[in-house]
Order: C-alpha cells, then sequence, then structure tokens
C-alpha cells in the first residue's frame, strides 16, 4: 500500500496537525476561562494569571521540544538528512 | 565549548567587567552625564567593530549569513531581532496599565513561535532561497504573487523601522540629553554601520552581541528590586505574593473616601466638559469673554501684574477656532472620564461593570491573541532569519532556542508591573504630596509622569496619578534606588533593542527591493557584483527616509506598530500555510487571498480608527466595530478572510503544474522508504 505523499510526509503531517491541536485547545482554552481558572491558585497567583504570564509560555516550549525530537527520530527512520 | 561559544562567552564577562568598572567610576564621582555618553558610544562602537569585522562582499553570506549560523545562535540573533523598542520598554508598562489583558501580548508574542516551528520554519530552509516573497513566487509561480508579496513585507516593515529609529530617538534624548533629531540621526549611524558593510552576516553576529546586552539590561533592575521587597532576587519567582500583596492594597485602597471624592470630581470635570463641546461655537466666546472680564476687573482693582499676566496666558492658550477647541476638549473630556472610572484590580481577569462589557473584554483578548500570534509567525525579518542555518534540523531546533531566549524577557514583564505597582500602591498613595520619593520629580520634569491636586488636599490619591507606559522599565531603577550605572545599562539595552530590530527589518526591505524586485524580475542577468551595490544603495536611500519620518515624531507609531501586525498576518499566513499544507492551493487564489485580506484588514482600520482623510478629501468614515473588534485586532478578519478566499478561488481555478514539483522537494515526499 503506498500513499502517493509517501510515508514520511503523512506521519510529519500527522504529528504537526496534533501538536497544533494541542496548541489550539491550550492557547485558547487558557484565555476564554482565564475568569474561572482564577478561583484557584498556583504559587502564590491565581491560576488564570499564572497561565497567561508563564504556563502557557513553558507549554509552547515543550511542544517545540517535542516536534523536534518526533522530528529526530522520524528523520532517522527514514533516512532523511538536509545537509 | 565551540569557537563561537567561547568569544560570546568572554563577550558577556568582557561587557559585564564594564559595567563594574563604570560603577565604581561613579562612587568616585563620575558624572551621570558621561555614564551614559559612555554607555551609548561603548555600544554602538561594539556594533560597529563586529560590523566591519563581518563585512562581505559575497551573495549568499550578505543575503543569508552564508548559512552558517547554528541553531543555539540564530535562536539568539531572532530573540533580539523580535524584541523590539516596543517590547523593551513599552510591554511592562502595558501590563501595569492594564493588568490580566496586557497579558495578550505576552502569549501572542510567544505563541506565534509555535506556528513558526511547526507549520514555516523547517520549510522555509528546505526550499533554501533567500526572501519570503521568493519562497511565494516558487510555490505560485509568476511574478504578481512576488509583487503583492513584496508590497506587503515593505508595508509592515517600514512603519515598524520607523518606530524602532524614533524609539532611539526618545532613549537618547532622554539619558544623554541628545536633541531629539540628532539621536535619530545617531541610531541611524549605528544601524548602518552593521547593515551596510555586512548585510545579514554582520546584522546576526550584532544581534547576538545585542540580545546579551539587552537580556542583562531588563533583568537586572527587577531582580534588585525584587531582593529589596521579598529578599528573593527571582522576580519570576516570587512575583506571586508580591501580587497578592496588591490585591489587598487595592482592596483597601480604591475604596476610601478620598479616592471616590477625587473620581467623582473627575467625573463633574468630564460632564463640564461635554457640556462645553455641546454648546459650541458659543461656549468658546463665553469662555474668552470670562476670561476678558477677570482680567477687566483685575487691572481695575490694581493687581498684581503677574496675577494679570497669567490670567492672560490663559486666554491666549484658549483653542483658537470651534474645531480645534472640540479636539482639545474632547481628548481632554476622555482623560478625565479615564479618571473618573473605578480602577481595575490587577489580576482580575476580563474585568466589566456588567456580562456584555466582559463579554467584550474577553472577545478583544482572544482576538488580540489571535492577530499577534499569526502576525508573528508572518513577519518577513523574522521568517527570514531560519534561512541562515547550515540545516532544516537546525532550522527546528533554532526556533526552539528563539523561544526560550525570548521567553526570559517575557516572563519577566509581568512581574515588572506588580512590582511596580506594588511600590506605587505603599510608596505614593496616601503620601504628602511634598514628601513623594525623588523619582517622581525627576520623571515629571520629562512630562512622564503627571499629578494633578485635584481636591486640593496635598496628599496624592491614586486617581491623581498619571503616567507614561515607558516609564516603568525606565525608572525601576531609581524606584529601586539603584546607582546611575543601572539606568545608563537600563538605556543602552532600550537601545540594543531598537537597534537590533531596525537591522532586521531595514535588511528586509532592502532584500525585497533588490532581490526580488530588482534581480528576480527587471534585471535576472545582474551580476552578483551589481546586486551587492544595488542592495547596499537601497539600503542606504531605505534607512535615510525611514530616519526622515521619525524625526518628524509621527504621532500614531504606537498603534501603527500593532497594525504591523494584522497586515503582514493577513497578507502572509494563509498563502505560506495553505502552500505548504495544501496541494490544491492555485495561484489565482493565492494572490486573491493575499490582497483580498490585506485590503480588508486595512479598510476595518481606516473605518474604526478614522473620520476623516483630510489629503483625500474623505469624511465621515467612521464605523461600528464588528463584535466589539478593536482596531489593532484588525487582522482577525483579514487572515479568515484570506483562508476562505484562498480556498475558494483555488477551488474554482485550474492548478499550475509547478507546485507539485515544489512541495515535492520541501515535503521531501519522494523518500526511499527505511534505509
Amino acid at each position: 500500500m503506498k500513499h502517493p505523499d509517501g510515508a514520511y510526509w503523512l506521519k510529519t503531517r500527522r504529528l504537526t496537525f496534533a501538536l497544533l491541536f494541542v496548541w489550539i485547545v491550550v492557547t485558547f482554552g487558557a484565555s476564554w476561562f482565564a475568569r474561572e481558572l482564577n478561583e484557584f491558585s498556583l504559587f502564590g497567583f491565581p491560576l488564570g494569571f499564572y497561565m497567561g504570564a508563564q504556563g502557557v509560555i513553558f507549554i509552547y516550549l515543550l511542544i517545540i521540544w517535542f516536534y523536534n525530537r518526533q522530528m529526530r527520530r522520524l528523520e532517522r527512520e527514514f533516512g532523511i538528512d538536509d545537509e | 565549548m565551540t569557537r563561537l561559544q567561547r568569544y560570546y562567552l568572554s563577550y558577556t564577562g568582557g561587557f559585564l567587567l564594564f559595567i563594574g568598572v563604570l560603577a565604581v567610576l561613579e562612587q568616585h564621582g563620575m558624572p551621570p552625564r558621561w555614564i551614559g555618553y559612555a554607555f551609548l558610544f561603548f555600544t554602538i562602537f561594539l556594533y560597529a567593530a563586529i560590523g566591519i569585522m563581518s563585512r562581505t562582499s559575497d551573495v549568499s553570506e550578505y543575503y543569508v549569513a552564508g548559512r552558517r549560523v547554528p541553531a543555539f545562535f540564530n535562536g539568539m540573533a531572532t530573540g533580539a531581532d523580535w524584541m523590539s523598542a516596543a517590547s523593551f520598554m513599552g510591554l511592562a508598562g502595558t501590563l501595569y496599565l492594564s493588568g490580566h489583558q496586557g497579558l495578550a501580548f505576552v502569549i501572542g508574542w510567544t505563541g506565534g513561535f509555535v506556528l513558526v516551528a511547526l507549520l514555516l520554519a523547517p520549510y522555509l530552509r528546505r526550499f533554501g532561497e533567500y526572501t519570503i516573497p521568493d519562497f511565494l513566487g516558487a510555490r505560485y509561480g509568476g511574478n504578481a504573487i512576488r509583487l503583492v508579496a513584496v508590497g506587503a513585507a515593505i508595508l509592515a516593515s517600514f512603519v515598524y523601522v520607523v518606530a524602532q529609529i524614533y524609539g532611539v530617538g526618545v532613549i537618547t534624548s532622554r539619558f544623554v540629553s541628545l536633541q531629539f533629531e540628532i539621536g535619530v540621526f545617531l541610531g541611524l549611524a549605528g544601524i548602518l554601520v552593521c547593515s551596510f558593510l555586512g548585510g545579514m552576516k554582520a546584522v546576526t553576529w550584532t544581534q547576538v552581541a545585542q540580545y546579551v546586552i539587552l537580556i542583562i539590561a531588563y533583568i537586572t533592575p527587577v531582580a534588585i528590586l525584587s531582593y529589596n521587597v521579598t529578599g528573593n532576587p527571582v522576580p519570576q519567582l516570587v512575583y506571586g505574593q508580591v501580587l497578592q500583596e496588591v490585591t489587598r492594597l487595592e482592596h483597601r485602597l480604591f475604596n476610601t473616601p478620598a479616592e471616590i471624592e477625587v473620581r467623582n470630581l473627575y467625573r463633574e470635570r468630564a460632564d463640564l466638559y461635554a457640556q462645553k463641546i455641546m454648546q459650541l461655537p458659543q461656549s468658546l466666546t463665553l469662555e474668552r469673554e470670562k476670561f476678558s472680564a477677570e482680567i477687566n476687573r483685575l487691572k481695575a482693582s490694581d493687581a498684581q501684574m503677574k496675577d494679570i499676566v497669567a490670567v492672560e496666558r490663559l486666554r491666549r492658550d484658549l483653542p483658537h477656532d470651534p474645531d480645534q477647541a472640540r479636539s482639545q476638549w474632547e481628548n481632554a473630556m476622555f482623560s478625565a472620564v479615564d479618571r473618573s472610572k473605578m480602577p481595575t484590580h490587577h489580576a482580575e481577569a476580563f474585568p466589566g461593570e456588567n456580562d456584555a462589557e466582559q463579554m467584550a473584554m474577553r472577545l478583544n483578548f482572544m482576538a488580540l491573541i489571535f492577530c499577534l500570534t499569526i502576525g508573528t509567525a508572518a513577519l518577513p525579518h523574522i521568517l527570514m532569519r531560519y534561512y541562515t542555518t547550515p540545516t532544516v534540523r537546525q532550522a527546528r531546533e533554532s526556533v526552539f532556542w528563539s523561544l526560550l531566549f525570548i521567553l526570559l524577557l517575557y516572563i519577566t514583564a509581568p512581574a515588572y508591573a506588580v512590582f511596580a505597582k506594588f511600590e506605587v500602591f505603599s510608596h505614593l498613595a496616601e503620601i504628602p504630596l511634598t514628601k513623594l520619593p525623588g523619582w517622581v520629580a525627576a520623571w515629571s520634569k520629562v512630562g512622564l509622569v503627571s499629578i494633578e491636586d485635584i481636591n486640593g488636599d496635598g496628599i496624592l490619591q491614586l486617581a491623581e496619578l498619571s503616567m507614561n507606559p515607558d516609564v516603568i522599565v525606565l525608572a525601576t531603577p531609581e524606584i529601586a534606588g539603584m546607582p546611575y550605572v543601572v539606568s545608563g545599562l537600563v538605556a543602552a539595552g532600550a537601545l540594543a533593542a531598537a537597534l537590533s530590530t531596525a537591522d532586521g527589518l531595514l535588511l528586509t526591505i532592502t532584500g525585497a527591493l533588490s532581490h526580488d524586485v530588482y534581480y528576480r524580475i527587471v534585471r535576472p542577468d545582474a551580476s552578483t557584483q551589481l546586486r551587492l551595490v544595488i542592495s547596499k544603495s537601497l539600503l542606504l536611500v531605505v534607512a535615510v527616509l525611514a530616519a526622515t519620518v521619525a524625526a518628524q515624531k509621527p504621532g500614531t507609531i504606537v498603534s501603527m506598530v500593532a497594525w504591523a501586525f494584522s497586515i503582514a498576518g493577513s497578507a502572509f499566513f494563509p498563502a505560506l500555510v495553505l502552500g505548504i499544507f495544501w496541494k490544491g492551493a492555485t495561484r489565482i487564489g493565492a494572490l486573491a487571498g493575499m490582497v483580498l485580506g490585506t485590503l480588508l484588514t486595512l479598510y476595518y482600520i481606516v473605518r474604526v480608527e478614522f473620520n476623516e482623510i483630510p489629503w483625500l478629501g474623505i469624511s465621515n468614515l467612521h464605523m461600528e466595530p464588528w463584535l466589539y473588534i478593536q482596531s489593532t485586532s484588525a487582522g482577525v478578519f483579514g487572515v479568515v478572510a484570506g483562508f476562505i478566499t484562498i480556498i475558494l478561488v483555488s477551488l474554482l481555478t485550474p492548478s499550475g503544474d509547478s507546485a507539485s514539483a515544489f512541495l515535492k522537494g520541501i515535503r521531501r515526499t519522494e523518500q526511499r522508504s527505511g534505509r
């Protein structure tokens, strides 16, 4: 079973869209419900404020780190070497 | 450790030593003015030295730094490229003034890098040409799309570069008391020494150096302030407690009888102005007659000459005609209305008196995040940086480093705001006017802080104090009682932030003109030497043009920068992303989407923001915003319209054949599976 776009691209695309979905949920979820999240607190901050000021940004960093790790694995798997 | 890392490590050590030496000299009586000069000239000299060392006459080095910039350093350079004078000076102030609502900038300006990492950077690098219009031109084919892209890149970048040069003028005039115009042209020199000789190569290595300076300068004052207040020098960890303290102070201070009285006085003043505006033009005549009668009365009662002169001056300062009166009084009315409102609590999300107001705040918050995110992922001067890494893998990794280096500043800015608020609430509010700390007087002189004792009780109420947003970062060294050398450091940091961004933007503009227009369209047979000559001359022209505009002190510069994000986002983002991820996107679809998206954004900004354009003879433009969305978030409509247009038109038009070969290349679809 061969897809015309090749397995590498299909896997890249699946990973990209999955992480994009996480990004959308985190960004707009935490922002939309900031008022409700403020009921809780973390490290002395109201949670909604904390997410906007630090939490969301650390998750962004994590998303990029995870993407890079998975892409390195994919490239090894398919022997892709973009020099 | 690589050779480069050793270089920059010793550079950082050298800079810290330089600060130490100045601190010692200050102890021995070196005047502040000289410290300001030392920082200004030493740092500009440094950038010039790096620029001269990296001079080049190679096209690839000039446009993309020879594609030899390691991920880590490209991340640093992107950080400096990205963080502008607005991030450095304005962000903390915005957070101070608008509390939680200001966090939209922090989220939007960082979230964009996730989009860059996932959707753009690896593909731009794999494509491996020189500019963003290059990429669109290759994907969709034809010169039309290249020209539209060039136009949008210049429109978004030029406004932005003017703002940076303007920022340089402000910094130099404040810290070393140079004349504003001289400061602007000094900044121009600082920008040209890097970019003119060495293009992207020189700009990259200067930006790395500038990042080091700007991050040290940003974190030092607030770390010391944090240590003074909490005993912990890591402000990002401890400002949660300070925020709680601020909230307690807010509950107490907002409702004292004096505070309420002051707010009522401002409301009365606002009503008075509203009445006067309603009764124009009679009210203006009445006002003038009132002063004349007063002068006659004083003259008759042989009062002091200086009292008469004072009233005469008041009469002279009255607006000359009803139109001028209307605009002056409207400003006065709006500022009084602002001060008459109950202030918002810093940590409260979407404050508002009723559900509708809260919903408007919430929608605007989301819209602003959306626009800033998409704009971040579409600004050509940032995307260009991902052409400069040696490999695709390093391009991906450098987005990680970019975000890490940018995050250091963006998680510090909210701490700045909270610490400054704590200082104001605990050391300024309810203090007799004669006993205010020295920094208030110092910054009042420059006009960034103003105090009006409207109820005449000789005590400062919060509503009587107004602060310019820039003052938060600039005055923190003095608030924390630090020596002048720290203020000088902050000025050097702000300068680095402005210069580094200006460098990147200038290269984008000249790249678009010389590479995309001249080389790709006008004369594809031009020799490499000629291309560089053209590029360097254009750089000079654009830079001088930007400095000339900045020297005019255009008033709306801050909002113009916010608009640049919406413009860049709606012009580039849909066409780039669909171009990579959807085979079916066609040339006509992309063209239609880019043009329509940009036009819709511009249309919305103009209709919401302006009522008339005198030089075009248009009036009565103003319209009610859609869904309460402010003009700074105009991109919400432009980006969505861009996506829809590209998809619809593409479905109706035949796709070209260039696309599939192009996509095979950047997606690497023709891989042998396995090894």
